[in-house]
């Protein structure tokens, strides 16, 4: 159970992204992108759908990625990988690694098809979802991923009136090789849920909450500390499903000891897509995390009693 | 060896000669006995490729297009609205100039809903930037795939061998079908030109400006506009190259020579029929009793529709007195597609012939061979005058 942690001290300093690319200053994906392909090294094909990601990457014919990239169309992600997969399998190549790395739109919305197809293959390869909660590429639009009451483009100005997805639910539905959630704000954890995923047979999915300075209107310095928030506050969890069994990660698992967490607010009032939340919204949210806390918290003691003293 | 067997089969033991790779498909009638027939070579173990079943036409493309991308000979088969469905892939596929062989298997589209056959899906898509070949029976079926994979992989450009919904597809024919060390003699391994892994990272399709701008070492590099524009250009050099990879697969197979149309009765016909796929095999016999009862009548079965070959047109056809092209599908409001771009193939010519355009069999409605007979016959002896163009057949039938 037990894996090591890798920190910045031990972290590879080879790089696979130039610096210098065409990220937002205070980008949470250029936290992740920059990471997590230390985590995926080099021995990989990644497959990348219209988004932040491909403007990130560069103008032809200038890239500012090491590793080579497919650029598919928006809905095809998770469908071009399994042919990259598949060419590889015929090629018997096994130890090149698939990634697919789509945004919230792709992945929640119109790659959603092509995603659920992949996993109920029992596709080998990692899908990477980062979720800064909107289409950011196309100028800040609501997607499946938005929260409820956040202010976009296209719902500017009651906020978004439905809930969110909860993608790693419908994926894990599916019974895939693995599911992870991640932050930007804990570029390590994703690293570490990364090599693990890399590390198993099928697909894998791993979903990483992610800050977006102008998305979430929100000052650029403040990207990571307003992730750590979203965590430490319990709106956002940190979690790993392998066979089935969910595990919360170190920094949401830690939450578990605490009497009380630091109000969603501190989290909400952090951005302005948030003001359109009136105080009952607020408050219900607040509700609905202190139950789902609270749950973690049952669940967690009967997993302790069952242990028994030896621990 | 000869067989008798139907088109579809005909099209899967092509693509098991081809030694393809990667496999995707997503069942449509008429095209589902084809890929059933792929994926039951591979399970039994007698076809060594990946066959993935994907849940969608846009993900079968797209699984082709990331197979096709990491290096390997991929073929996928549809029809109709599955062809529509994965019309963004389509253009994907071509732009990103990778090489791979679809069948499509004509059938009309809806709405109305409609199984029968017709070739609105595949002309539709004639803009897309795939190589368009159109087979007219069993034989030509099997060695079009064959042929279209050493085109499509010599010139980067998709290929779309086309053939008619149950005329071809479920009807049964005897055919000739190849031995494996003939056609490998014929089609080599796949050459990997897309290079995606570890040894040489690249990056495929990122956005590319309008304009051409220098690479890290200063040389210029095309713009959007300039990769649009060798794709036009190798798009039309295809039409040699076709001819020649047709030339070596009569040597070394036995058959070919008619790869951008079959002329039947052509040499000193004063009028001609153009059509394409199966009603022109049909027409074959037509001009035969035309020819018996007295017209100087030929037939121009085009199987190359995109590149067109305009010039081939031009030289075949300005002379005559008269054109009269058949097609199973059209561009609304204007007239058949097919008589369009063949009228704008013989418009610089010196003499230019008038071009009597029909419409006929859509969504599988029937026509016989008097059709055709008395079709010919009126542009014949009435010229244009009393005529619509398009004018229809077998409306109210
Ligand atoms: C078929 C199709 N529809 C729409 C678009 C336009 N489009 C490009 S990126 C994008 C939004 C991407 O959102 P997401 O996946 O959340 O990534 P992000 O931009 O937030 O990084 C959209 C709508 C497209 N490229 N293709
Ligand atoms: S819009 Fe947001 S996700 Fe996109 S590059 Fe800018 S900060 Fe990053």
């Amino acid at each position: 159970m037990e894996e090591k942690k890798t920190t910045v001290l031990n972290l590879t300093d080879e790089e696979f992204v130039y610096p210098g690319n065409r990220a937002c200053t205070g980008c949470g994906l250029n936290i992740l992108y920059r990471i997590g392909l230390k985590a995926i090294g080099r021995d990989a094909i990644l497959v990348v759908p219209p988004s932040c990601l491909t403007v990130m990457q560069g103008l032809y014919p200038i890239t500012s990625t090491q590793l080579s990239v497919l650029n598919v169309t928006f809905a095809s992600t998770a469908a071009a990988a399994s042919g990259v997969k598949a060419a590889l399998r015929a090629q018997k190549n096994d130890h090149t690694q698939v990634v697919a790395w789509a945004g919230d739109g792709g992945t929640a919305d119109i790659g959603i098809q092509a995603l659920s197809g992949a996993i109920e293959r029992g596709e080998d390869f990692l899908y990477i979802c980062y979720d800064n909660e909107g289409y950011m590429n196309t100028g800040v639009q609501r997607s499946g991923t938005t929260p409820q009451g956040a202010l976009t483009a296209n719902t500017s100005i009651n906020g978004k009136r439905e809930r969110s997805k909860d993608v790693p639910a419908i994926v894990a539905a599916h019974s895939p090789a693995y599911v992870a959630t991640c932050s930007a704000a804990y570029p390590m954890d994703f690293h570490d849920k990364i090599k693990k995923a890399l590390s198993l047979k099928g697909l894998k999915y791993i979903h990483a909450h992610t800050p977006c300075p102008p998305g979430w209107a929100m000052e650029e310095r403040m990207a990571v500390a307003i992730g750590r928030l979203a965590v430490s506050t319990g709106i956002y969890v940190l979690y790993e499903i392998e066979g089935g069994e969910m595990r919360l990660s170190e920094p949401s698992a830690k939450l578990l000891g605490k009497k009380k967490l630091p109000p969603v607010s501190e989290y909400l009032e952090a951005q302005g897509r948030f003001k359109a939340l009136g105080k009952e919204a607020v408050e219900k949210l607040q509700q609905e995390v202190d139950a789902k806390w609270a749950a973690y918290r049952r669940q967690h003691d009967v997993a302790l009693a069952a242990r028994g003293p030896q621990s | 060896m000869f067989v008798f067997e139907s088109g579809n089969v005909a099209a899967a033991t092509g693509v098991r000669l081809a030694r393809v790779q990667v496999i995707a498909a997503y069942p449509i009638t008429p095209q589902t006995p084809l890929t059933e027939k792929l994926s039951e070579y591979v399970d039994s173990g007698s076809f060594d490729a990946e066959y993935v079943a994907v849940e969608s036409e846009h993900s079968a493309l797209a699984v082709c297009i990331g197979a096709s991308s990491t290096s390997a000979r991929t073929f996928t088969a549809t029809s109709a609205n599955g062809l529509l469905y994965m019309a963004e892939q389509l253009h994907w596929t071509a732009g990103a100039r990778l090489p791979m062989v679809m069948c499509v298997v004509n059938r009309a589209v809806g709405a109305p809903f409609n199984i029968w056959n017709d070739h609105q899906d595949s002309i539709s898509q004639r803009d897309t930037g795939w190589i368009q070949i159109y087979a007219k029976d069993h034989q030509e079926i099997l060695d079009t795939v064959i042929k279209a994979y050493r085109l499509s992989e010599e010139v980067c450009i998709p290929v779309m061998v086309c053939y008619d919904g149950y005329y071809l597809s479920h009807t049964y024919m005897p055919y000739d079908v190849p031995d494996q060390v003939a056609v490998d003699a014929f089609l080599p391994p796949y050459e990997y030109r897309h290079t995606l892994g570890p040894n040489n990272p690249t990056s495929l399709n990122t956005v590319t400006l309008p304009g051409g701008r220098p690479d890290i070492h200063g040389e210029f590099a095309p713009g959007y506009m300039e990769l649009r524009h060798n794709l036009h250009m190798e798009m039309k050099q295809a039409i040699d190259i076709y001819t020649r990879i047709d030339g070596e697969f009569a040597e070394i197979i036995g058959r070919g020579g008619n790869p951008i149309a079959e002329k039947h009765l052509c040499d000193d016909a004063e009028y001609v029929a153009v059509a394409l796929g199966s009603m022109a095999n049909q027409i074959k016999d037509v001009v035969v009793r035309l020819r018996d009862d007295g017209l100087k009548v030929g037939l121009l079965a085009l199987s190359l529709y995109r590149p067109f070959p305009s010039e081939f047109l031009a030289a075949e056809l300005a002379d005559r007195k008269g054109v009269i092209v058949f097609e199973k599908a059209l561009s609304f409001g204007h007239s058949g597609t097919v008589c369009a771009d063949l009228q704008a193939a013989l418009y610089p010519c010196a003499s230019r012939p008038p071009v009597w355009n029909y419409i006929l069999g859509l969504g599988g409605r029937s026509y016989q061979s008097a059709d055709f007979y008395d079709a010919i016959r009126d542009c014949v002896e009435r010229g244009s005058a009393k005529f619509d163009n398009p004018g229809w057949i077998g409306l109210g039938r």
